[in-house]
């Protein structure tokens, strides 16, 4: 029976590729999926290019492959990701030309065809409100501050690349799945219309997206996260699926992490909406079919994908500017360290409104005490803890005033509450950006992807 | 018997927008009919009253031994636009954990105490 291996490669702008390399040496995978873009990457990406046109892809892509490519060529082993952002092409330029310096051979494909914001007069004329998808808010209240806006596309032009001969794959936005559904459907010669087969290549797609997460990284657990072994060595989560639609996870040899059924269930809900309806650009799967069979030693079968039809819609999502945030922290000692930390918070407040500063929003938390548990914190120790940071945010749309914010804390350092720590410096005004998840008809997003192929 | 999610379950945390998403596992069948009965949408949105602004959806996955739970509204509209320290939700997980219901002490890991 046909089968192929796909290896997960990095699950985050900035994540790590060391794990990789086990994954091509001792894993036996043909295919590296490797995740770059989380929902708002592209606004980083974004800035860069406004400061330079040659620039707008990830930077990790070109590192990761300077350190895994001979290894990966080695192994025949095929490199699928979306590093190529707003800027495929650029990202394929500085690729060749390292490659073409080391005397390295590839046939580099892109994928493009993603990006809307320059089209959105087009689109709603062909009847696409693009209004938000949860609020129902019209473009029209955020048009003018829109930062980037892109399609997520399917495997298809990706499964067209390898057809090609393509041995690197550089997509602009994608689904993140799609990037493992490509080559499992390239290599196993499912048709696009056979939905279980797809809605189990979107599962093995999905479970290997997150890197780590799928292998025992992020075990959300009481205790239980202490049994993962070796999280120094962790192991990247690899699935070898056969053309009878199942797939038998694993990692690569000597590696920690862990591979089980609770690892892989805990990423399986991971970011999704409804379990039964859960949308790809190619296919909609029900996770409610699922079986899952722990076989023991890192290894875990899974079977009974079923899907439905690919939806009529692509999802679109853009981010836009939505003012900026001021950050300012101290921290303070025992004796009375969270009373301290509230001392300086309404003399902070005080500042504030005496200055009269346009703030719409502030957020104060107490790090080391409810800054990540927020109103679930258990207050039975606050007035005995040995430390406490105050960290105080705002929003506001003055860049000026989110910048002069952080700089009233230092004060506090020699004007304050006794026993302060963490004058390490001021932060200055981030931008905030809100999210614009939208629909629109594939068909006028499908017309111009485009798929290019070319040997270095 | 009073029992907090934390001795009897595993659960994971992420974003999408302005959606915080919590999985939420039984390590074992029996405590799974136990949360599929106590964890309801209700007590979840009672739970997070202080950050979530929407209502709680909530699915059962007998296959998963889960509970799929959604809060919208929850993250000050976005991650990339929240003043929070916490802005991706990740440890939203640990605060369901947190949440106590009614269960039997016969339940395994209970027993194994």
């Amino acid at each position: 029976m046909k089968s192929v291996r796909v290896g997960a490669g990095l699950g985050f702008y900035g994540d790590s590729w060391r794990p990789v390399r086990a994954s091509i040496e001792r894993g036996g995978v043909r295919y590296i999926a490797s995740d770059h873009l989380s929902e708002l990457t592209l606004a980083i990406l974004q800035k860069d290019r406004q400061r330079d046109p040659a620039a707008g892809y990830a930077r990790d892509g070109l590192p990761m492959l300077l350190e895994l490519w001979p290894l990966a060529a080695k192994h025949g082993v095929k490199f699928i990701l979306n590093a190529g952002g707003l800027n495929p092409a650029g990202a394929r330029e500085a690729i060749a030309r390292a490659f073409r310096e080391k005397g390295w051979k590839a046939t580099i494909a892109t994928v493009t065809g993603d990006a809307v914001l320059d089209r959105f007069d087009e689109l709603q004329a062909a009847g696409e409100a693009l209004a938000h998808m949860d609020s129902g808010a019209a473009l029209a209240t955020v048009r003018d501050r829109m930062l980037f806006a892109s399609a997520y596309l399917g495997a298809q032009p990706i499964a067209r690349a390898l057809e090609q001969g393509a041995n690197i794959v550089l997509t602009c936005r994608v689904a993140d799945a799609a990037l493992s559904l490509a080559p499992i459907v390239h290599e196993l010669g499912w048709k696009w219309d056979d939905w279980d087969k797809l809605a189990l290549g979107l599962t093995v797609g999905h479970l290997l997206e997150c890197s780590g997460q799928g292998s025992g990284g992020n075990f959300g657990s009481a205790e239980a996260w202490a049994q993962i072994p070796d999280y120094a060595h962790l192991g990247y989560p690899i699935a070898e699926v056969s053309e009878d639609a199942s797939a038998l996870f694993m990692k690569a040899p000597g590696t920690g992490g862990r591979i089980s059924f609770d690892t892989l269930r805990q990423q399986l809900l991971y970011e999704v909406h409804d379990p039964h309806a859960y949308f790809s650009p190619d296919v909609v799967l029900d996770m409610g079919t699922l079986k899952f069979d722990d076989q023991g030693n890192d290894r875990v079968r899974v079977v009974g994908a079923t899907g439905a039809a690919r939806p009529a819609k692509l999802k679109i999502v853009g981010g836009y500017h939505d003012g900026w945030m001021g950050t300012g922290m101290i921290g303070f000692s025992w004796p009375q360290a969270y009373a301290k930390c509230v001392k300086a918070s309404e003399t902070i407040r005080t500042l504030v409104a005496e200055r009269g500063w346009p703030v719409e929003d502030m957020n104060v938390e107490y790090i080391g005490y409810d800054s990540l548990l927020g109103a679930n914190a258990d207050p039975t120790y606050r007035d005995q803890l040995n430390e406490c940071f105050l960290r105080m945010t705002i929003r506001t749309q003055d860049r000026k005033v989110a910048d002069a914010y952080g700089r009233l804390f230092p004060w506090l350092g020699l004007s304050g509450p006794p026993y302060v720590g963490s004058m390490k410096g001021v932060q200055g005004a981030k931008e905030l950006l809100g999210i614009w998840p939208t629909l629109v008809k594939r068909e006028l997003v499908e017309s111009k992807v485009d798929v290019a192929v070319e040997k270095v | 018997m009073r029992v907090p999610l934390w001795k009897i379950a595993h659960a994971r945390s992420g974003d999408k927008a302005d959606r915080a998403d919590i999985g939420l596992f039984a390590w074992d069948a029996p405590t799974y009919a136990v949360l599929k009965r106590e964890v309801t949408p209700a007590r979840v949105k009672e739970h997070f009253k202080a950050m979530c602004e929407g209502p709680v959806e909530l699915w059962p996955l007998d296959n998963l031994l889960a509970l799929k739970i959604v809060l919208n509204r929850a993250l000050q509209g976005g991650a990339a636009r929240s003043l929070r320290m916490d802005n991706l939700g990740k440890a939203v997980a640990a605060q369901l954990l947190r949440m106590e219901i009614e269960a039997p002490a016969d339940l395994p890991r209970l027993k194994a105490e």
